[in-house]
């Protein structure tokens, strides 16, 4: 592997890193600063559906220009989290639905009845 | 490798590192159990993350099979700690 990237692919690669860091770093200031728990469930997001993204793009582009063809497998990974990470979320968001009820904290009530 | 790309990715593993510390301070202080597997969950998917442009660094494309595992098992210890916390226990 001694081929040398282009360097306006290097730049590319190197925006799109530096882009996913800094959604990263807002999403942890959204987990300490937000201030209450179904605030802090949005933050994560932000990492996981933009910082994944521009990483796997990152990826594929730089090995792509590396190797001289179309190298696609790291979409995968935004992929993957894109159908995991709700149904994660959603698990958590109900679990805390369900004791902050039991323990009387002041939530809207249930739309379904029965 | 340019000097351009390794700075790039340099900052980047900063920016990772300096968040998932955030993480470990919500990690230790959150109020209620479920601040915690967010938090955990904000870690395994910062981890997989800098795994991804670790293997840009090195020009490898090995780490991939991993960063799929660990985003994987992040979903799955989430779905398990959010039903332990819904029903007390994981497997009825």
């Amino acid at each position: 592997m001694n081929a040398t990237v282009p360097l306006w692919i290097e730049a590319v690669v190197a925006l799109l890193l530096v882009a996913s860091g800094i959604a990263s770093l807002i999403a942890a200031a959204g987990i300490i600063r937000l201030p209450g728990l179904f605030q802090r469930l949005h933050a994560p997001a932000l990492a996981g559906s933009f910082g994944s993204w521009s990483v796997a793009f990152a990826t594929v582009a730089y090995f792509s220009a590396l190797e001289g063809s179309p190298v696609l497998h790291a979409l995968v990974i935004p992929f993957l989290l894109a159908l995991t990470l709700p149904f994660a979320s959603v698990l958590l968001a109900r679990a805390a639905l369900f004791r902050k009820r039991q323990d009387g904290a002041n939530i809207p009530p249930p739309l379904s009845r029965g | 490798m340019s000097p351009l790309l390794s700075i790039a990715v340099f900052a980047t593993l900063l920016c990772y590192a300096v968040a998932m510390s955030l993480g470990v301070v919500r990690l230790l202080r959150g109020p209620g159990a479920e601040d915690r597997v967010l938090a955990l969950d904000f870690l395994y998917l910062n981890g997989m993350l800098a795994l991804m442009v670790l293997g840009i660094r090195y020009a490898s494309g090995m780490v991939f099979e991993a960063a799929l595992l660990i985003a994987l098992a992040a979903c799955v210890s989430s779905a398990a700690l959010a039903k332990f916390l819904l029903r007390g226990e994981v497997i009825e």
